[in-house]
């Protein structure tokens, strides 16, 4: 069996949940190519043949992957799929973007955000919010498999796959990029953060993160939200935490003036420490809680703040 | 320009989904449904379209059982022109509604198809963008903003790093994410009026498609549950058991 992993860059560095989707198509047994579109890829792809058993490294350069918009990736991807049983991506939005475009090509029905591998054809993946698990076994003779990154180990380094080089797609493409608007930050992204701290409503303001940004600064922690935050302005789009933003998985989850909708527990209980700092005991993230502070955010966090500073941070 | 918009009925976003002891699904006996809500923001964005006198009729569509007629209903409410219902009592997978859709598109000649980028009780986020390479159209996904501009669409997109903005020929895929509009409630009298606006009544195999379940469902269980820790009594506490005691700090 051969398994084709899309790699999650920028077109300067791969990112870790091309490492976790790695294992998890080795969990699926044969062997593993990754795939790296882009614009300028060579040192990603060069980065990619380090990753521990990987087989072969096909890249494709060209100016229309810069942004990998899904016509064009697309467009890549359909043509190899002849050499292959399986693809898999991680569960980013530009993977999440033109997988589905794959395997409507490719007239295989999907298998979105998987959290387990079972077999070569059988997953797990969470539906409803995350209140219920899934196992589906795929009679599709491909397999075309988004990955929920946070659910997999990264795959180590110390590989030399080969580097292959193909065609560049061939367009004109029907979409065009005109701009984009990136939130520029000095912080971990969210998804591969360790700390992670995350404001609610209860925040009341954008220029109130404040107080959670000094945080996240001293503990080298992102930031995040919940959709109500996002919704209000506070904060942008990209911080939310959820069923329909980020899911993530670090040591240490922080929520605050957080109420604990289905919808935000879904993207954050598989954390492995869970802090809730709110002011109404009844509130249902106190529920997953493993620390649960109930009191006012606005004394809270400038005394964690100075705690931590006490501390050394 | 015709705007077409698929709506899914699915268990009402504030009810907690409860698995069934045999395994076998989620229990949708007895419980609130209602519209997917990124659906609702379809609607609400097509009838804006159509308010602006971008669009020039607007379809809502729904497949699965009886009751999604009243799913429709409450688009029609909202202020769309006619339904179509697409009967079917299984739980279609979306490379299936895709092809059913492609099929309505053929028919019914849209320029823009607009669907929610995900329908809250499968998650599979994959409906929109399949309907968009079969019929080998462009695509602008979790739309946050979208203009019409001539004859393509200008899309601001919420991707994992910010905004994207993309611009796309007609006929084009939107689907939409949660800051694209606030949906309106409908209104009485528009409620009266929707219940005379007419629902063509067909079924899958009126499209000619194979709709055969490719994923097999072999159990569907509850997530492994997270146990409520312990309240601290104030900051200092909660920095010492973070440090001390769980060694996250
Ligand atoms: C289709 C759909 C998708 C959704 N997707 C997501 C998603 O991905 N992520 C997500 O987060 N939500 C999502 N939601 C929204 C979700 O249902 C909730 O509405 C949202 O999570 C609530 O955000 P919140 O907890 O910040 O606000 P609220 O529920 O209003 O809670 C605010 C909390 O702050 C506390 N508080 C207020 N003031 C203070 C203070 N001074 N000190 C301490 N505590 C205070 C209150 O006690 C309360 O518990 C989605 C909803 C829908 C319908």
């Amino acid at each position: 069996m051969a398994i084709l992993v899309v790699a999650e860059h920028d077109n300067e560095s791969l990112k870790d949940q091309t490492h976790k989707t790695v294992t998890a198509a080795k969990a699926m047994g044969g062997d593993v190519d990754v795939l790296v579109a882009g614009k300028g890829v060579k040192d990603v792809a060069a980065e990619a043949a380090k990753i521990d058993g990987v087989r072969k490294v096909i890249a494709c350069d060209h100016e229309s992957l810069r942004r990998q918009l899904a016509e064009a990736m697309e467009a890549v991807i359909v043509p190899l799929m002849g050499d292959y049983d399986a693809i898999l991506a991680p569960d980013t939005t530009s993977h999440k973007n033109y997988m589905p475009r794959v395997a409507a090509k490719l007239d295989v029905q999907q298998i979105s955000s998987v959290t387990g591998v079972e077999s070569a054809d059988t997953f797990v993946r969470p539906i409803y919010a995350g209140n219920a698990m899934a196992t589906v076994q795929s009679s599709d003779t491909k397999k075309v498999v988004t990955v929920r990154t946070t659910a997999f180990d990264s795959a180590g380094e110390g590989g030399s796959a080969s580097v292959d080089t193909i065609a560049d797609p061939s367009g004109p493409f029907k979409a065009e990029f005109i701009s984009e608007e990136l939130t520029v930050s000095d912080r971990p992204e969210l998804t591969d953060a360790k700390i992670v701290i995350s404001g609610g409503r209860g925040m009341g303001s954008g220029e109130n993160f404040v107080m959670i940004d000094k945080i996240a600064d001293k503990l080298g922690a992102a930031v995040g939200a919940s959709r109500a935050a996002v919704d209000a302005g506070f904060v942008p789009n990209d911080y939310q935490v959820g069923q329909t933003g980020k899911a993530v998985a670090p040591e240490l989850y922080i929520a605050v003036g957080i109420s604990g909708a289905i919808q935000h527990l879904a993207g954050m209980k598989d954390s492995k420490v869970i802090v809730a700092i709110n002011k109404d005991e009844e509130a249902p993230i106190f529920t997953v809680a493993d620390y649960g502070l109930v009191a006012d955010l606005f004394k809270a966090l400038p005394e964690l703040d100075e705690e931590l500073s006490k501390a050394g941070y | 320009m015709k705007v077409l918009v698929p709506v899914k009925r699915v268990l009402d976003y504030n009810v907690k989904a409860r698995v069934k002891a045999d395994q076998s699904g989620v229990d949708l006996s007895n419980v609130k449904m209602s519209m997917n809500p990124f659906d609702e923001i379809s609607v609400e964005e097509a009838v804006r379209l159509q308010e602006a006198g971008t669009a020039s009729e607007t379809i809502v569509v729904s497949i699965g059982p009886a009751k999604a007629q009243e799913t429709i209903r409450t688009a029609l409410a909202m202020g769309m022109d006619r339904g179509i219902h697409v009967e079917t009592d299984d739980d279609l997978e979306p490379l299936a509604i895709a092809k059913i859709l492609k099929g309505i598109v053929e028919a019914e000649g849209p320029e823009m198809v607009i669907l929610g980028k995900q329908a809250i009780d499968n998650d599979f986020g994959a409906t929109g963008s399949m309907l968009a390479a079969l019929l080998d159209w462009p695509q602008g996904t979790f739309a946050n903003s979208v203009a019409k501009d001539g004859d393509s669409l200008s899309v601001a997109r919420e991707v994992d790093g910010g905004l994207q903005t993309v611009k796309v020929s007609l006929p084009a895929v939107v689907t939409t994410d949660l800051r694209l509009n606030e949906p309106r409630y409908a209104s009485l009298p528009n409620i009266m009026k929707a219940k005379k606006k007419p629902i063509d009544a067909k079924t899958p195999g009126d499209y000619g498609v194979d709709t055969a379940a490719r994923l097999k469902v072999l159990k569907v269980t509850e997530p492994p549950k997270r146990e409520a820790g312990v309240k601290v009594e104030d900051v200092a506490a909660l920095v010492d058991k973070l440090k001390n005691e769980a060694g996250v700090i």
